[in-house]
């Protein structure tokens, strides 16, 4: 890639400089918390915990989709690809996701017809070249995904492809933080707000956490120099006892995100309740379809009705995803559960915390 | 799963786009960025192009970081 600045966010001394000046700033304690699971993983690829003064304490929050992901949608996507007439379409991270008995990468091994998609545009090809089959997409993601999965509902309607339906398990973030500062369990000083959510909805929807939480709050891209800056940002503000929403990222988040985007995606969905893993049912966290687009929600299409579905009892992901608990604090990580044989979906994903936290040799100290 | 990466325009037809990512060139959709042109770079995130990217902003962030550091050292 020839971009200038790419390179330049990657520039060691650039980012020596900025922690030397974090360094110098930074006196009280401070608890942030990256609510992606991209940042999870850049933070952990470029040792950023390890160099932060230590009066700053990075915390992972709720932000890997897969983790997110309850067992009750895993076993209707299992429930739907046991059907001999469905072809279920998936991002590659949700097949070795245990369900409450069997996983997806598991029924594909006993034969069914499982197929990784790159983008949601291939899931509606394969319907359209299959018309004697009904595929079905496992829709995950937050508000970068959904925008794609709505596009796809809106092209399969343009193009007449009526065996495509969708199991819809997209959730909305800012939403889910309020939540999180609802529940107070955690105490975070600052929010590592996510760069690519926020290229779609841009800063608004966040500016509660300020005004309401009186939390400081930044949208920061993925490189180590954004990270760095970013944290600076927040360090500032704590450090002058204020409290704002800012947007370190703005080569890609515009302050109004993607209009037309999200003007797709709520063209075919609205608001609703949505299932957290580990945290259960949070109103207005999710997307459901909205009435004419009914037709594509597989689980009402195939009459699917999960019962008696229940995750893992020694696994600590619920904890792990609202901030409560680190990896660590699990009795399976590094045992039982490794990302060989994950137990929990944070294992699973590369941006699980679980993976990163085994990825990178942490281990249990004593 | 958010990852996005910048790349840049190559072509565009009919709402896709060709766009070339590490050397290697990708058709995308432009469903969602509809005002994208040939020469632009895009975050592409899953197939799709979800935001156009700013360089000039890109630019001024780090050069506004810059000054405040430099004037952080003439004070200190
Ligand atoms: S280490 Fe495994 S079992 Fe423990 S919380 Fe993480 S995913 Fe769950």
């Amino acid at each position: 890639m020839n971009m200038r600045f790419l390179k330049e966010y990657r520039d060691g001394n650039l980012a020596r400089e900025i922690l030397g000046e974090i360094k110098k700033i930074s006196l009280k304690p401070a608890k942030l918390m990256e609510v992606c699971g991209t940042h999870t993983v850049s933070i952990f690829r470029h040792g950023i915990r390890d160099i932060l003064p230590e009066n700053i304490n990075l915390i992972s929050g709720p932000g890997c989709p897969v983790c997110v992901t309850p067992n009750k949608h895993i076993d209707e996507a299992i429930e739907l690809c046991r059907r001999p007439d469905v072809v279920l379409t998936t991002f590659g991270d949700m097949m070795k996701v245990p369900g409450s008995g069997s996983s997806l990468a598991a029924e594909k091994a006993e034969g069914a017809d499982i197929r990784i998609v790159y983008s949601t545009m291939d899931a509606v090809d394969i319907a359209r070249d299959n018309p004697d089959r009904e595929v079905v997409f496992f829709g995950i993601g937050f508000e970068t995904t959904s925008p794609t999965i709505a596009a796809a509902v809106l092209r399969a309607e343009r193009e007449g492809v009526s065996n495509f339906s969708i199991v819809g398990a997209q959730k909305l973030i800012p939403e889910a933080i309020r939540a999180l500062l609802e529940n107070n369990e955690v105490g975070v000083n600052g929010f590592i707000l996510p760069g690519h959510v926020s290229a779609l909805i841009g800063i608004e929807p966040y500016r509660f956490i300020a005004s309401e939480f009186g939390i400081p709050a930044v949208i920061i891209g993925f490189e180590p120099v954004d990270i760095l800056q970013g944290i600076h940002m927040l360090v500032k503000q704590i450090e002058a006892g204020e409290a704002r929403t800012e947007i370190q990222y703005t080569r890609g988040v515009p302050p109004g995100g993607n209009p037309h985007a999200m003007k797709i995606l709520f063209s075919v969905f609205e608001p609703g309740d949505a299932l957290w893993r580990g945290i259960g049912s949070i109103p207005g966290t999710g997307l459901k379809l909205k009435k004419e687009y009914r037709r594509f929600d597989a689980v009402g299409r195939f009459g699917i009705e999960i019962t008696g579905d229940r995750e893992h009892p020694g696994c600590r992901c619920g904890d792990v995803l609202r901030g409560v608990k680190t990896p660590l604090d699990c009795g399976l990580y590094g045992k039982a559960c490794i990302p060989e044989n994950p137990v929990g979906p944070c294992m699973v994903s590369v941006e699980g915390t679980c993976a990163a936290y085994y990825k990178y040799g942490m281990r249990r100290s004593g | 799963m958010c990852l996005a990466v910048p790349a840049k325009i190559i072509s565009v037809k009919d709402s896709v786009a060709e766009v070339e990512i590490g050397g290697v060139w990708r058709a995308v959709s432009l469903d969602l960025v509809p005002e994208a042109v040939v020469d632009d770079y895009v975050l592409v995130h899953a197939g799709f192009a979800i935001q156009v990217v700013d360089e000039e902003e890109a630019l001024k962030t780090l050069e506004l970081f810059k000054e405040i550091m430099e004037h952080e050292h003439e004070v200190s």
